[in-house]
């Protein structure tokens, strides 16, 4: 079974996705431990609920508000993780029909594995993409958060190692590539002064769920939207620029120069996937 | 709510969403609004999830070594350098901080 070279290159951009967020588990795990979680807790969330951003969401929120802050923790991780059913709907007509085969697609429908799929051209090197990513990713996401939770008993406080910090820089790299137009920006900042604000005031954890009131009302009533006309420009230029991101943002963007309505919320979708791909966790 | 509470309906929530993205018609991401409101969510939360990660400590907002940290990241991500290498950048900026200032 010869493969082509677009399958090819769906196969090597997946395993190297796999092999660089595999080395990043560890920090999940030490973080989970340091948060109060046990082992089995923390295996449960990398191989179950397996989408990085939520995870470090909840364990975060864990950390600075304990068992009382679960309702909000919960909340979090489930509102952060909504973005991955824009992509399985996404992926939906990609990976095809048989119900067994839908729900093992659903479970590694992340990020990374969306972000390789739609960047190839080819719908075989796309269906492979997103099986070996997908795959590549729960091994080494599994296996490393495992070390993470074994070793981090005896790391002592994580802080020493900068941890925490290395947690927020990971959330600046899924958040960075979506900040290419005025509308994200806004939304980013608005739900930046809202959090901080808010954090001496109310309960820990409540204060993101606030902030994500800021993207609701922006995002219905469309408030700081730029005309067609120059979301066309951002929008070619965003093709540009995503040309020279990672292997696997490459294509994402190819075929969104016709710039109609439709193809816009199409390419923001897309981009998103595209740009925060490797970069979940 | 015990922790082992919490980690299942989290995960499970977080699973059956996924779910959900494959019994819905494609033709949904097609309306402008919610797939709008939907992408700036992720915004919103990312970027109050960076500024409670940088900012607070349990109840209270400080400046420490994370403040910098984050500079660093946000730095090394606007001259597209990888993914891993920020993080791994950022989190050594605040340990040597907290080790040698």
């Amino acid at each position: 079974m010869a493969r082509s070279e677009a399958e090819r290159a769906a196969v090597r951009a997946g395993i190297a996705v796999g092999v660089a967020t595999g080395a990043y588990g560890i920090s999940f795990g030490a973080l989970s431990v340091a948060a109060g979680l046990d082992f089995w807790q923390t295996v449960v969330l990398s191989s179950v609920m397996f989408t990085g951003g939520s995870q470090f969401a909840l364990v975060g929120v864990l950390a600075s508000g304990g068992l009382a802050a679960g309702p909000a923790a919960i909340a979090s991780a489930v509102l952060l993780g909504s973005r991955n059913a824009l992509y399985s709907i996404r992926m939906s007509p990609i990976i095809g029909s048989g119900l067994l085969r839908r729900i093992a697609a659903a479970w590694i429908t992340i990020d990374e594995s969306t972000a390789v799929a739609t960047a190839q051209t080819e719908p075989r090197a796309q269906r492979l993409g997103f099986w070996v990513t997908g795959l590549a990713v729960f091994v080494g996401w599994n296996a490393m958060t495992a070390v993470g939770a074994l070793i981090g008993d005896q790391l002592g406080d994580v802080r020493q190692y900068g941890l925490d910090a290395a947690a927020a820089a990971a959330f600046l790299g899924l958040l960075w590539p979506r900040l290419r137009e005025v509308q994200p920006i806004a939304v980013a900042v608005g739900a930046a002064v809202v959090a901080t604000v808010l954090t001496p005031v109310v309960p820990s954890g409540l204060p993101v769920l606030a902030a994500a009131l800021v993207a609701v009302l922006v995002g219905a009533f469309n408030w700081f939207s730029r005309p067609a006309e120059t979301l066309r420009a951002a929008a070619s230029a965003d093709a540009r620029a995503g040309n020279r991101d990672t292997a696997a943002g490459t294509a994402a963007e190819a075929p969104d120069s016709s710039g109609s309505a439709e193809s816009d919320t199409d390419r923001s979708i897309a981009t998103g996937a595209g740009h925060a791909g490797e970069e979940d966790r | 709510m015990t922790a082992w509470h919490i980690v299942l309906l989290a995960s499970i929530a977080c699973a059956a969403i996924k779910l959900i993205g494959y019994a819905v018609p494609p033709a949904v991401l097609e309306k402008p609004a919610p797939a709008r409101i939907a992408n700036l969510l992720t915004v919103a939360l990312l970027s109050a999830l960076i500024a409670v990660q940088t900012l607070g400590q349990a109840a209270t907002i400080v400046l420490d070594a994370r403040v910098p940290a984050l500079l660093v990241a946000a730095l090394l991500f606007a001259l597209r350098v990888p993914f891993i290498v920020v993080v791994i950048a950022a989190a050594a900026v605040a340990a040597a901080i907290r080790a040698f200032v």
